[in-house]
């Protein structure tokens, strides 16, 4: 119990911090490094709620294709190696007073409904359970999911070739 | 067998429904010359005898049939005599009286109307043993069609009345329609002549036949229209064709007069049907001053149709139709519709007139004047013709008199021997005129009788019958009116349903005067000398059979008919069987007839009216046959008579020639006054009023609108919706330079601060 | 464990992520911060899945990854598209959309 909570005090600070770090370092391959801390936290944070199967797909997916497409992105837009000059929109403060709004408001809400809620212990769900859910009940979300995958594809494809 | 009490009828007690096949079937009588009208129309011109050969044939089997349904509804009153006679001697069993006749026609659509008061016999088995028997006529009726709830139906109803028209009217229509085969050889519409003899045989059938007013209505109609296309045969001359027109337009004064009161009647009883009608007018369901106005519009209708005085200027213009036709149609038939209408509506015209037990109404009015005036009318007409055409004027106003006292059975009797031989007089006239081919007397004729025996020996048959001199026809129809009209006071009287003593004095006068002017038209006609001039065809000669036995047959039954109405107290003993039996069979005894007292015959008033008729005979023997003779054999007047000794005589024969000046009020007056200043007025009304006042709307409504347009839409109306403009495009001009300005960073702020306040709101508040 | 604390590092990750797609100029970094609030709203499905005993919340942050991996994919293409056309992805720069 005591070690859960210890766990997940260190991997949510980690988060934050790298967070914080994405939102305002000035360059731009170091905000895809810290990224890739802070999905790998969300894993962790997956796999402390028992979801084994999510937490390894975080890892795979997130970590293992989307940075490295960001990454590739950022290369093909010639972003200057090293500081960059400015990332950042000129008027910084409107973003901070509505973030901080937003986490007022939010933050208020959840504690007041969820305060004594606590979490089942020793809940582990794996592959097999969420596969029989995907292939039973949503199998129509997972076939509009692949199709909408395929639309993505072949639409990156279409938009981005040279001509 | 039972007869009729003869002072006052009494309700029947019960009734019977009548039955039979032939008269069930009687709706095959109209519609055989109607087919032959159609056939004739289609194929006569190829046919042997140019169609003429068809309309016989048909109209022969609708004579035969018109026969078997006679003898049929004798059948079935004497049975209901016998049926109730014998019922009365079983004692009080208890069963219905309802006794149908032979088999019914199988019902599909067509039903029989059974009559509704039927009683239970057994209640009154304590009856004194003379209870009255009522006969229902027999009804069969099919739906046409529905609207508002309301059915129209088009049937048959047959009854004593009907079955007597349809002998009339087929046996005078196939006499005819020999008659005509030799009278209207070689006419440039030959074929067209009979085809409209059949239609017209048709229509008056159907018009007798009707069961309801609807059917009547348009029976009454169709037999206008035939005349008027018989009245214009030869319409190439203008005279013929503005008699036919004359003959409709005056025929149509009438007929709005019977269009409202039939709608009238429809309104107040609820239904069409002329038995329903009937009831409700004898069963008090009517109020009194609705039947009066009703009777009122018919006795217009009737006043046109039948002749009557002031609408009677038609009858002798439409002399100028052939022969035949004015012997069947004008005074046989056709003009006898509308008595035939009053007849069948009996019982609305003895509630509205309150018949019963007055001494004046204005049907007996209407009756009297017109026997009186269109007997004067007479005297001094030169055309054989128009004589008998005032002749039939007149005795159209017996029988309107006649139903005006209440003595229908009286009427119907007169309008079936006049039937007889008014037309046995039209076809004499037509005879002789077919040997002078002309109509005046004056001019063409004289001393006929050497030359055509036959037509002259039936002529003056028929004559005697028409002056009403014992013992031929008229002289018991005539009579049986005059007791009618329960005037005469000598001797105990007569009865009758009040005392018309006007109506009485004005039969006895118009009795003397027919006998006057018809023996001035026997004397102009067939002695003396012949005044005429043939053409080069040598002497007139008789006409030939077809025309002959017509004339022949005509004469019998002018003879013979008036014995079947002989009245009560004229026999004893066995023979007594043999009175009245003409109102036994016709006069109907139902509900739907109202209870009229029938006059008793008085001896005395018979010597009396027949004393005048001689009186009318001799003076007019007197004056023609001793001193126009002692003048000059040819001569047709006296030459210094009373018309050129006296001027009030001379005026007064002014007068009658110009028909009472009635034909100058009509087309000169009337016509022409309407046509030449109303009409201009109506115009004036109209261009300077009317049109006037239109226009200055316009003018006024076209500144009022500038006025609009220039101040109002212009400025104010467009200032605002400019204003409106304006203001939405400074709005969105702001708007665009504001929150439209392409910044994706903005949007984003916008959609997440929106998001923020919404679901504080949301928090807060719910 | 509480289920408001995964709650609330999910909600503060969200609004980090909304500060960095508001603030920051760079396209690239604009999806980046886009994929942080996805990874938040992930959390908190499986966070409530496991409170709840539902296979559903975990189920429905497999087909969040699907799409947000396609998402990715489709708004670098535009960028490169951009990129191709105007030489900066400066988002501040790009407004012809404008009223």
């Amino acid at each position: 119990m005591v070690a859960q909570n210890i766990f997940f005090g260190i991997m949510a600070f980690v988060m934050i911090c790298s967070a914080l770090k994405v939102v305002t370092t000035t360059n731009v391959v170091h905000a895809a490094l810290w990224l890739v801390v802070l999905l790998a936290g969300v894993a962790g944070q997956f796999l402390l709620l028992g979801a084994e199967f999510i937490g390894v797909t975080q890892i795979l997916v997130y970590i293992g294709a989307v940075v490295v497409l960001l990454l590739f992105g950022v290369m093909l837009t010639k972003a200057s190696i090293g500081e960059e000059t400015d990332l950042d929109m000129p008027n910084k403060v409107l973003p901070t007073v509505i973030a901080t709004l937003m986490f007022g408001v939010m933050s208020y809400a959840l504690i007041d409904t969820f305060r004594d809620t606590e979490l089942p212990r020793e809940t582990v769900t794996n592959a097999a359970d969420v596969s029989d859910s995907i292939f039973s009940d949503y199998i129509v979300p997972f076939e509009a999911v692949s199709v909408l995958l395929l639309a993505a594809l072949i639409g990156a494809v279409v938009i981005a070739r040279k001509e | 067998m039972i007869a009729l009490s003869t002072f006052a009828s009494e309700a029947p007690t019960s009734l019977v429904q009548a039955g039979g096949w032939f008269l069930e079937k009687a709706w095959i009588i109209p519609a055989l010359p109607a087919i032959s009208f159609v056939l004739i129309l289609f194929f006569g011109k190829r046919m042997k005898y140019k169609g003429a050969e068809l309309g016989i044939l048909s109209i022969a089997v609708a004579f035969i049939l018109a026969i078997c349904c006679a003898g049929q509804w004798i059948d079935q009153v004497n049975n209901a005599g016998d049926h109730s006679e014998s019922q009365q001697q079983e004692h009080g069993e208890d069963h219905e009286a309802l006794v149908k006749g032979t088999q019914m026609g199988d019902s599909n659509e067509i039903e029989m109307a059974a009559g509704e008061d039927y009683l239970a016999f057994g209640s009154t088995g304590e009856d004194e043993s003379h209870g009255s028997v009522g006969i229902q006529p027999v009804v069969e009726k099919f739906t046409w069609w529905e609207s508002g709830g309301r059915t129209f139906q088009v049937g048959i109803m047959v009854d004593g009345l009907t079955v007597m028209m349809l002998f009339v009217v087929t046996a005078i229509s196939l006499l005819v329609h020999i008659y005509s085969t030799d009278y209207v050889s070689g006419d440039r519409r030959y074929t067209h002549y009979f085809a409209f003899l059949s239609l017209f045989s048709s229509s008056m059938l159907f018009f007798v036949l009707s069961e309801n007013v609807l059917q009547a209505i348009v029976g009454w109609e169709l037999v206008g229209v035939c005349s008027f296309a018989l009245i214009g045969h030869w319409w190439e001359e203008k005279p013929n064709s503005d008699a036919a027109l004359k003959a409709f337009l005056t025929n149509r004064v009438g007929d709005m007069g019977l269009l409202v009161g039939m709608i009238i009647l429809f309104w107040a009883a609820g239904s069409w049907s002329i038995i329903d009608i009937n009831n409700a007018a004898i069963g008090h369901e009517i109020g009194h001053s609705t039947l009066l106005i009703a009777a009122l519009c018919l006795t217009a209708a009737v006043m046109s149709k039948s002749g009557q005085f002031i609408l009677h200027t038609w009858l002798p213009d439409a002399m100028a139709g052939p022969t035949p036709v004015s012997a069947l149609i004008h005074a046989a038939t056709m003009v006898v519709a509308g008595i035939y209408m009053v007849a069948r509506l009996y019982g609305v015209f003895f509630e509205g007139y309150n018949i019963a037990g007055s001494s004046f109404n204005i049907l007996a009015l209407v009756g009297s004047v017109t026997l009186v005036g269109a007997g004067l009318l007479a005297f001094v007409q030169d055309d054989i013709k128009k004589v008998l055409a005032y002749s039939t004027v007149s005795q159209l106003g017996y029988m309107v008199m006649a139903l005006g006292v209440g003595a229908w059975t009286a009427a119907v009797f007169h309008l079936f021997t006049h039937a007889f031989f008014k037309a046995g007089l039209f076809l004499g006239a037509g005879s002789v005129s077919h040997a002078v081919h002309s109509f005046d007397m004056k001019k063409s004729m004289g001393g006929m009788r050497k030359f055509m025996p036959t037509t002259f020996k039936t002529f003056v048959i028929c004559t005697i019958a028409l002056m009403g001199l014992p013992p031929l026809a008229g002289f018991w129809s005539k009579d049986e009116i005059l007791v009618g009209t329960g005037g005469w006071g000598l001797f105990g009287g007569t009865g009758g349903n009040g005392s018309y003593v006007f109506a009485l004095v004005m039969g006895i006068i118009g009795a003397g005067l027919t006998c006057a002017y018809m023996t001035r038209v026997v004397y102009l006609t067939f002695f003396g000398e012949f005044r005429g001039d043939t053409h080069g065809h040598g002497e007139p000669h008789e006409s030939g059979k077809r025309i002959t036995i017509p004339l022949i047959i005509l004469a019998t039954m002018a003879v013979l008919t008036g014995f079947l109405n002989l009245p009560l107290g004229f026999l004893t003993g066995d023979a007594a069987g043999w009175q009245e039996r003409f109102g036994h069979y016709v006069e109907p005894v139902a509900t739907y007839f109202p209870l009229i007292s029938h006059g008793a015959p008085s001896w005395s008033l018979a010597i009396f009216s027949t004393i005048v008729a001689l009186i009318g005979v001799t003076a007019a023997g007197g004056y023609f046959f001793v001193k126009v003779k002692a003048q000059s054999p040819a001569a047709t007047e006296l030459a210094n008579g009373l018309t050129s000794k006296s001027r009030v005589a001379k005026a007064g024969h002014t007068l009658l020639k110009k028909n009472y000046y009635l034909d100058h009020l009509y087309t000169d007056i009337i016509a022409n006054g309407t046509k030449g200043p109303v009409a201009n007025a109506a115009n004036w009304t109209n261009q300077k009023g009317i049109d006037e006042a239109v226009n200055q709307v316009g003018k006024q409504t076209t500144r009022a609108a500038t006025f609009v347009y220039e101040k109002i839409d212009q400025n104010i109306v467009d200032g605002v919706v400019n204003l409106s403009g304006r203001a939405s495009e400074g709005l969105g001009e702001t708007t665009r330079t504001v929150m439209q300005r392409g910044k994706i960073h903005q949007y984003a702020a916008i959609m997440f601060a929106a998001t923020i306040i919404f679901a504080g709101l949301l928090i807060v508040f719910v | 464990m509480y289920l408001v604390q995964f709650l609330l590092l999910s909600s503060v990750l969200f609004c980090i992520g909304i500060y960095g797609v508001l603030a920051r100029k760079n396209g690239v970094m604009v999806l980046m911060s886009i994929e942080l609030i996805l990874n938040a709203v992930n959390i908190n499905f499986v966070a409530f899945g496991t409170m709840t005993n539902n296979i559903a919340g975990e189920v429905f942050a497999l087909f969040v990854i699907a799409i947000a991996a396609a998402e990715v994919g489709v708004g670098l293409a535009i960028v490169l598209l951009i990129f191709r056309n105007k030489r900066s992805i400066d988002l501040s720069t790009i407004d012809s959309m404008k009223g």
